[in-house]
């Protein structure tokens, strides 16, 4: 079980008071009776499922009862970052740059590999 | 003595403290403390199953939880059964009832043993290669005999009468192991303040220390030691301990499963007590002190009873005073074995050799031994064991081959080294990196908050695990936000050291022999299978691994999986790294059901929701449906009534005078606030700016695709107030489509939306005498037809309540739907009832309801529409606002595909035979006697007996459906076609007469 | 109309109660209840109206002469009323931008104290509710078990929960449960 970072209720909540809601930043038109085909097309039926960073709305449905946004990378499940509905999407390279290599946990990769100072025993096996 | 193999003076248990069990109906002694395993060999007994597949006799291989074949059946009664326990973790109580596994008529004289002599049939890959034809055989043979003919334990056939319990916890510090690597961590973690959890799956903690004797720690015996740690934690305010508590599974930003056996060690257990208990931990950082497990050398007939590992024969005896023989081999390429003869040889036990592997074994061990007088025979091999029930002897060769030396032997313990326990850190999702100095798998690249300390992180000395356990403990401490640090020391003052170790088949099974040298024990895995995969062409360790199924039975390859791994890189010719490591996976040892699944069980697996007027319908004798998580009464039969009886009554009686029906489930939302009309525009395909306060309408809600999603009567309370309903299934996902709308698509709006379903109780009350029913208990509401005329909305008091009275009809009669807060629903139902009896009214239930709605064809959003039904198609256009520029669904409505011809049309369908009932969900074809498969152009959504109508009625969805009125179609069943003419939707009084009626 | 008789309230579960190994459930008293929403402008009009000051902050609650407001979103609150007021009468004067919503019926409260309190709720709540992290006061909506919820902690060792009218079955017998573990 995940634990979401709200960006309303300003902390950590476990997966279970959430319900993902679909990829993020897909504007519905304000004149959507006249959009063409394929802009309706693009628009209703078409996602990007990436592998690596998606933009995904979230609701903190059994919580603060928000919809929120999230940056969160599907090779490894990590949210690089969350943000209120209607706030500009962030800067994918960015995130990317932020978030390094191997970070399943919520802290940064500089702090987390960090190899016991400790040293082992060097005898040998046959 | 509790059994003749407990020796006076040894190990730590308590000689007065006696408990009786059986064995295959054959009762022992034991005491407390002991597990099975460690009573059993006190009593002498080593041979305790039958294997797999080979059903060859198995004895005891271990003493912890790694045991890959002493799996027995432990049970307290009929119900209570569990199969498949691994002896070796099984705490022995009083009364405790033991049977072996996997063999008929005895474990002594097994039939299944046939298929060792028959076992070059049964070799790896034999699964995929046997199974494949004849198909005819699946049935007849292989599925009954072959399957039944391998397995474990059978399991029981009773539900399980015990409870299980869970709990979420939450702490700074979770440290996985209880040896002396993890105590270590543990406090230095506590005397920090922060939370602490440690956990370990033995019975007490102190994991190595339980039998290497030697170790000194601050002054103290290693057990002792440990012993003092734990309670010195346990008494700590900021410390859980927990014992007898598996961690396995570790999941994503540190969430820890543990399963905590709470009853299984007790011979009465308390009736609250759980029998486990699911822990699921949040740790801010985990502390990974798993150990490590000895290997067991690969030789042919290494699987005979009375082979074990040498840490078990010396855990039996420092810690259970058991002996596993009395004249004892041991085989090794390690040090650790050394420590087991030794101890043995202390205690009194005959040494008959210790045959080593290596050409020089060297260190204090070695000496010691020697020193003891045991004959130490170094770079030689043990080849074999004889004796097929327990061992006899051992054949000693040089490793290089040349004559064999038979030393008679009752026990041969064995060591190829240690695997450190990384189960915990992989399953984090750390990368394991390979150590060529020392060959095996250690930690390598972290993914999680985590770190892996002792023997699991490759430390070999009880000085450096220690050390490096304390700092790791207070470094978590303090990553986790500890504000003090205390420092501890503790000072190791004597332990032993090991070196040594090796990978893969022994002299005697290696490439080219065909003996049975176990890999795998549990699932009959030999070094030759491994070899024989490679030779089938499998590369990777995966394929050689789901070939030969080494490594996937229930003790997930705990000591097989390095040999394994080693034997398929020498055949491939590739270094170990090359070949690569299996992925650990949880759980790290089985888990029970029973933990999962914990307290969602009976009542509490899903919730039942009920009605605030559900008692007065049982009362009432209803008999209830399930409607997602709603009980609602479903028809209330009187005596002699069947279900067709008494709804055919209910919906005559509705007609000819009222009936009261509980509506109370349908989903209720409020919208407020100055947009509320805006946003209806909006979500709904209907207009509703000017909808006059006090009115009401059927609104019809899409998805953006231009299908219906939902539909329900909305009224207007005031300006900027709607009530709006929606159907019973759909309450909880049209609030979210619109909270969703609301706050990311139109956060301008100024309103807002409440969930009311359950503020409000509705009382349905239909039919020509629903106002003279309800009018006598009303207060502030003009009911008169001028005054309240068919779809408006009024409050005011019914019995002194409030209520929201609404005029609206699901039945196509005069109707009334009545809400009062939930908690006066009972009351008012019963007030409702009382003037309904004066009329001649019943209660209806949810079969009469559909039928009456049916009878008008009014459509149910989920039965006659499926999610692919446009407004057009339900003909519902009426419904959508032809001027609105906006609304969800307004522009899917319009794509090419819906608004092609040829779509599917509700129409009404009316048997040719009107006795003929047809079957929801029967396909309708043009031609009944085209060739099979027809050509299916539409099905029955609803269909009913119409005891008003007195005919059968149903709706359909059919191809061009309305163009098709007074056609004849086909429904073929099994027994036969039904004609069927397409009509209109309604079926009963087409005018609409009675609405006013 | 005087002859009508007045339609007594039979709330859910109620006067239940039950002992378990370190904890008690208590079915509460019905109670008033307001599904408040509004728009930070009208938020002072609104605190004075009602007589508390509404949380602002996450996860908060405030509370004052038997009524307590429990912040559940940004611009969400539910109000409870133990003191026999009318707390959407006390709304109705109040212009700003609001919507008061009476949800009385639509919950049941549930008291449970005790030293295993928050073990108990911790039996199907996935929060962490230790008092560092959920305070005296917290409040927060959450789920228990497969059911949604409201915590509120009054004490120590002592939350008040919410559940909607229907769920009351299911969450009085998971913490029936829940509280025989302890």
């Amino acid at each position: 079980m995940l634990l979401i970072h709200c960006p309303y209720c300003e902390e950590e909540r476990p997966e279970l008071e959430f319900r993902n809601a679909g990829e993020a930043h897909i504007a519905r038109s304000t004149n959507i009776a006249a959009e063409s085909d394929e802009d309706f097309e693009k628009f209703f039926f078409i996602r990007s499922n990436p592998k690596g960073v998606i933009f995904e709305r979230w609701r903190h449905i059994h919580g603060c009862a928000r919809f929120f946004n999230a940056a969160r990378d599907t090779i490894t499940d990590r949210f690089l970052l969350t943000y209120k509905a209607g706030e500009p999407k962030p800067d994918l390279e960015k995130l990317k740059a932020d978030g390094g290599p191997a970070a399943w946990a919520n802290r940064p990769p500089d702090q987390l590999n960090e190899k016991p100072k400790a040293k082992r025993s060097t005898k040998g096996e046959a | 003595m509790a059994g003749s193999y407990r020796i006076s003076g040894q190990g730590r248990l308590t000689p007065a403290k006696t408990a009786r069990f059986t064995f295959d109906g054959k009762s022992m002694t034991g005491l407390a403390g002991d597990t099975v395993a460690s009573a059993l060999l006190a009593n002498g007994v080593h041979l305790v199953g039958r294997s797999f597949k080979y059903h060859r006799p198995r004895g005891i291989l271990s003493a912890g939880a790694e045991e890959p074949n002493a799996l027995v059946t432990v049970s307290r009664d009929a119900a209570r059964k569990t199969p498949n326990v691994r002896a070796t973790v099984q705490e022995l109580y009083d009364g405790l009832t033991v049977a072996s596994q996997n063999r008929w008529p005895s474990l002594s004289f097994d039939v299944g043993a046939v298929n060792d002599i028959a076992s070059p049939m049964f070799s790896a890959g034999f699964y995929y290669k046997t199974f494949m034809w004849p198909k005819a055989a699946w049935h007849k043979f292989y599925e009954p005999n072959i399957r039944a003919a391998a397995g474990l334990g059978v399991a029981p056939d009773q539900p399980d009468p015990d409870h299980y319990s869970a709990l979420y916890a939450h702490c700074e510090v979770l440290v996985l192991g209880g040896g002396a690597a993890g105590l270590a961590a543990a406090l230095a973690a506590a005397e920090t303040g922060v939370r602490v959890i440690i956990c370990d799956e033995q019975a007490e903690f102190g994991g190595a220390l339980r039998y290497e004797k030697g170790a000194v720690i601050d002054g103290q015996d290693g057990w002792s030691w440990a012993q003092d740690v734990v309670a010195k934690l346990a008494a700590m305010d900021n410390v859980t301990v927990l014992s007898r508590t598996t961690a396995f599974g570790y999941y994503a930003q540190n969430f820890v499963g543990l399963v905590e056996r709470v009853t299984d060690h007790l011979a009465r257990p308390g009736r609250d007590e759980p029998r486990e208990r699911l822990w699921q931990v949040r740790a801010k950082r985990v502390v990974i002190a798993t150990g490590a497990i000895e290997r067991h050398m690969v030789f042919a007939n290494n699987d005979r009873p009375g082979v074990m590992l040498a840490s078990a024969a010396r855990t039996f005896l420092n810690h259970y005073g058991v002996v596993v023989g009395r004249q004892i081999g041991v085989y090794t390429a390690n040090d650790s074995a050394y420590a087991a003869a030794i101890d043995l040889k202390k205690a009194g036990v005959g040494v008959a050799a210790v045959v080593d592997l290596r050409d020089n074994p060297s260190g204090p061990l070695v000496d010691e031994a020697r020193a003891l007088g045991i004959e130490v025979n170094h770079g030689r091999a043990v080849t074999s064991v004889n004796g097929s029930q327990r061992i006899k002897s051992m054949t000693v060769q040089a490793k290089g081959g040349g004559a064999e030396r038979t030393i008679a032997v009752d026990a041969l313990l064995m060591s190829a080294g240690w695997t450190p326990s990384v189960h915990m850190f992989s399953q984090s999702r750390g990368k394991v990196a390979f150590d060529d100095a020392t060959k095996r798998f250690l930690p390598g690249t972290y993914a999680q908050d985590c770190v892996s300390v002792g023997a699991c992180n490759g430390f070999d000395s009880l000085e450096d695990t220690v050390a490096q356990a304390l700092e790791a403990g207070a470094n978590a401490a303090r990553d986790a936000g500890a504000k003090s640090s205390k420092g501890v020391t503790l000072k190791v003052e004597a332990s032993e050291g090991w070196t040594g170790g090796m990978l893969g088949s022994g002299p005697g099974a290696g490439a080219g022999t065909t003996v049975k040298a176990f890999v795998d024990f549990q699932n009959d895995v030999t070094a030759k299978d491994i070899r024989q995969a490679v030779h089938e062409g499998m590369r990777s360790i995966e394929h050689v691994k789901r070939f030969t199924t080494n490594g996937m039975a229930t003790d997930q390859g705990k000591t097989s999986n390095m040999h394994g791994l080693a034997i398929a890189a020498e055949a491939l010719n590739k270094d170990i790294p090359a070949v690569g490591l299996t992925t650990f996976r949880a759980p790290y040892t089985p888990v029970t059901f029973g933990a999962i699944v914990n307290h969602a069980r009976h009542g509490l697996f899903d919730p039942t929701r009920k009605t605030p007027t559900h008692s007065w319908a049982e009362s009432h004798g209803a008999v209830f449906e399930d409607v997602g998580q709603w009980k609602r009464a479903w028809y209330f039969p009187r005596a002699g009534e069947d279900m067709h009886q008494a709804v055919d009554r209910e919906c005559v009686t509705v007609r000819k005078s009222a009936g009261l029906f509980d509506a109370s489930t349908l989903g209720k939302i409020e919208v407020v606030g100055p947009d509320a009309a805006r946003f209806m525009e909006l979500l709904y395909t209907n207009p509703w700016e000017k909808l006059e306060v006090g009115r009401c309408r059927y609104g019809i809600m899409l998805r953006e695709d231009g299908f219906i999603y939902d539909d329900g009567v909305v009224g207007r309370l005031a300006q900027d107030r709607f009530h709006v309903t929606t159907t019973t299934g759909g309450a909880a996902r049209v609030m979210n489509h619109m909270e969703d709308y609301l706050q990311t698509e139109f956060p301008d709006l100024d309103v807002w939306l409440t969930s009311v379903s359950e503020q409000w109780a509705v009382i349905a009350v239909q039919g020509p005498n629903s106002r003279d029913i309800i009018e006598p208990l009303v207060e502030g509401i003009d009911m008169s037809d001028e005054a309240m005329p068919h779809m408006s909305v009024r409050e005011g008091m019914i019995c002194g309540v409030p209520t929201r009275l609404f005029r609206m009809s699901f039945t196509g009669d005069r109707g009334f739907e009545v809400n009062v807060p939930a908690d006066y629903g009972r009351a008012v139902w019963e007030a409702l009832w009382a003037e309904g009896q004066k009329h001649g009214a019943c209660a209806y239930g949810t079969e009469a309801m559909h039928v009456l709605r049916a009878e008008k064809g009014y459509i149910i959003v989920g039965q006659d529409t499926d999610g692919t039904v446009t407004p057009n198609d339900a003909g519902l256009d009426w419904a959508v606002g032809k001027k609105k520029t906006d609304f969800v669904g307004i522009r899917g409505m319009t794509r090419p595909d819906l608004v092609a011809k040829g779509r599917k049309q509700l129409v009404g369908l009316k048997t040719k035979d009107p006795r003929t009932v047809l079957e929801e969900g029967a396909q309708i074809v043009e031609n009944p006697k085209q060739a099979i498969p027809m050509k299916m152009i539409g099905h029955v959504t609803s269909s009913y007996w119409s005891a008003n109508c007195d005919r059968s009625i149903a709706m359909g969805l059919v191809l061009g459906g309305r163009d098709r009125i007074g056609e004849t179609l086909y429904v073929p069943m099994p027994d036969g076609v039904i004609e069927v003419e397409v009509t209109g939707t309604v079926f009963f009084d087409e005018k609409g007469d009675r609405l006013n009626g | 109309m005087a002859k009508v008789a007045i339609a007594t309230r039979q709330p859910a579960h109620a006067g239940k109660s039950l002992g378990g190994h370190g904890v008690s459930l208590k079915v509460l008293e019905p109670a008033s209840r307001m599904s408040l929403r509004a728009r930070p402008a009208a938020v002072a009009a609104l605190s004075k109206a009602i007589g508390v000051t509404l949380p602002e902050k996450p996860k908060s609650s405030a509370v004052k002469a038997g009524r307590t407001v429990l912040w559940l979103g940004p611009d969400e609150w539910l109000v409870i009323d133990e003191a026999g007021g009318d707390p959407i009468g006390d709304c109705a004067s109040v212009k700003g931008l609001h919507s008061a919503v009476d949800v009385s019926h639509r919950n049941v409260g549930i008291a449970v104290i005790g030293p295993n309190a928050a073990d108990t709720i911790n039996a199907g709540c996935p929060q962490d509710l230790s008092l560092a992290a959920f305070p005296v006061g917290a409040a927060s909506r959450t789920v228990l078990g497969k059911v949604e919820m409201v915590l509120l902690r009054t004490g120590e060792d002592a939350f008040r929960l919410e559940c909607w009218r229907s769920f009351s079955d299911y969450v009085w017998g998971f913490l029936s449960e829940a509280a025989r573990d302890g």
